[in-house]
């Protein structure tokens, strides 16, 4: 007898508890347009928010709530072939893309850029730099404390066994994340597929740099003479005008401290 | 009214889920890696809780008390919490979709936590009626969103501060949350019960 009313009690509260829920499922159902999840799946999905909407959903929302008011080219991680599959979705325009990519403009490693002082605190970029200007001597350089590392959305940054920040071109979305939080502005977008940089981010005169740095760059105007339709000298600091194509490896070869490079 | 603020206050310090009762350690360890997760988490626990010891309270005292089924508790419960929170995630879904956005990921994840089990088969044991019941589970689950959001900033912080290659991980994290502990033992003997 015990047995039957056990089993009739819990069968019952079950059966009343998923009636319960089946009605709920009913009554509150929500009509969501079916395309935003469509649209959702065509977006790469890493909700990096560089599209200036709240993730990829939101974006999705937004191109669908009055179609054609939002560009189909905001999102620099899917770059031209998301423009093309969303455009082609909605029937608008795809627009421009250009696929853009970090860089740290810092090639001076732990062995070549020597520290001020033993930095113990708290491993974060602005921390560091906080304390007395950071920890580098070069004021100007990678801290490598990671912070941009941290927020990349794609894992592309990499801190090398130097204590310096290395993106990985082929991983990175182009979101502009880690541009927003080095507090030393060292890091820039650039087009994809540049293969020569100048890897220094330092404005003072030469005999300041090379104290800092054995890689830094001096200022000797060099590069400049040899390409001078596409390095700009910026002050003491060489500059590639990435607006313009540079294939010239004269100037790789030729720059003295070698803070011109090929990658 | 003290007996119920007294019930609050040594639920949430006194008798902590989790860093004195040791119930909910799995959530504890597993969503504190961030402050705004820790949150979100800490607000569904609480939710939760709190209307889940008013439900459970009833069905033990409408339906498992008169048909001297008392032994089918902790199934009974179960089940009426898991119908409990998936009736809610509906509700909220269809009401509210911004704190569903913000909430309701967090809410299957409660479903089978025993926190909710606990607070639920605590206040038959303890004999409380159906205010004090409420009562301790929003104080209870108010503690476990004080230590979740405590520790999972003490986290944040410890990643920081680039402990030693052996220590980093669950090694830290579950000798901090013995501190913390440790801290909330303090808390003994401010209210008997």
């Amino acid at each position: 007898m015990g047995i039957t009313i056990a089993v009739l009690t819990l069968g019952g509260a079950g059966l009343v508890c998923a009636l319960i829920l089946v009605v709920a499922d009913r009554f509150f159902a929500v009509h969501e347009d079916p395309r935003i999840e469509t649209l959702t799946a065509l977006l790469p999905g890493v909700n990096c928010g560089a599209c200036g909407f709240g993730g990829c959903v939101e974006y999705a929302r937004a191109l669908l709530a009055v179609v054609g008011a939002t560009p189909a080219n905001l999102c620099p991680a899917g770059g031209a072939e998301t423009a093309h599959a969303v455009a082609a979705m909605l029937g608008i325009e795809a627009g421009a893309t250009d696929k853009k990519v970090a860089l740290v403009l810092c090639g001076g490693d732990s062995a070549r850029a020597p520290r001020r002082f033993l930095y113990n605190g708290v491993a974060d970029c602005a921390a560091a730099h906080a304390v007395g200007g950071g920890d580098k001597l070069c004021r100007h350089g990678c801290l490598g404390y990671g912070s941009c590392a941290r927020v990349c959305p794609a894992g592309a940054v990499e801190i090398t066994a130097g204590q310096l920040a290395l993106v990985h071109a082929d991983l990175c979305i182009g979101c502009g994340a880690c541009v927003k939080t080095c507090p030393r502005k060292l890091i820039r977008m650039i087009p994809a597929g540049r293969t020569i940089h100048v890897l220094c981010n330092s404005p003072e005169k030469g005999p300041a740099v090379k104290k800092a740095c054995q890689v830094g760059c001096i200022g000797c105007t060099l590069c400049a003479k040899l390409a001078p339709e596409a390095i700009q000298m910026n002050g003491f600091l060489a500059a590639v005008d990435y607006a313009r194509e540079l294939d010239n490896q004269e100037v790789v070869d030729k720059c003295p401290t070698h803070c011109i490079v090929r990658r | 009214m003290t007996a119920y603020i007294l019930i609050i206050v040594s639920a949430v310090l006194v008798n902590n889920f989790v860093l004195t009762r040791y119930l909910g350690i799995c959530p504890f360890l597993g969503v504190s890696r961030n402050l705004p997760t820790a949150v979100g988490m800490g607000a569904a626990v609480i939710f939760v809780i709190t209307c889940a010891s008013a439900v459970t309270w009833g069905v033990q005292v409408a339906l498992l008390n008169p048909l001297r089924l008392e032994y089918l508790q902790t199934i009974a419960f179960i089940l009426v919490i898991a119908t409990f929170v998936q009736f809610v995630e509906f509700v909220i879904k269809k009401t509210s979709p911004g704190l569903h956005r913000g909430m309701g990921i967090y809410l299957p994840l409660i479903t089978t936590n025993c926190c909710v089990l606990a607070v639920a088969v605590l206040n038959i044991q303890l004999q409380y009626n159906l205010l004090q019941s409420v009562a301790f589970g929003f104080g209870a689950s108010a503690g476990f969103a004080l230590a979740l959001v405590i520790f999972a900033g003490l986290r944040e912080k410890i990643d920081r501060a680039c402990p030693p290659e052996s220590f980093r991980g669950t090694a830290l994290a579950l000798l901090t949350a013995g501190l913390l502990g440790l801290a909330f033992m303090g808390f003994a003997g401010l209210v008997k019960i």
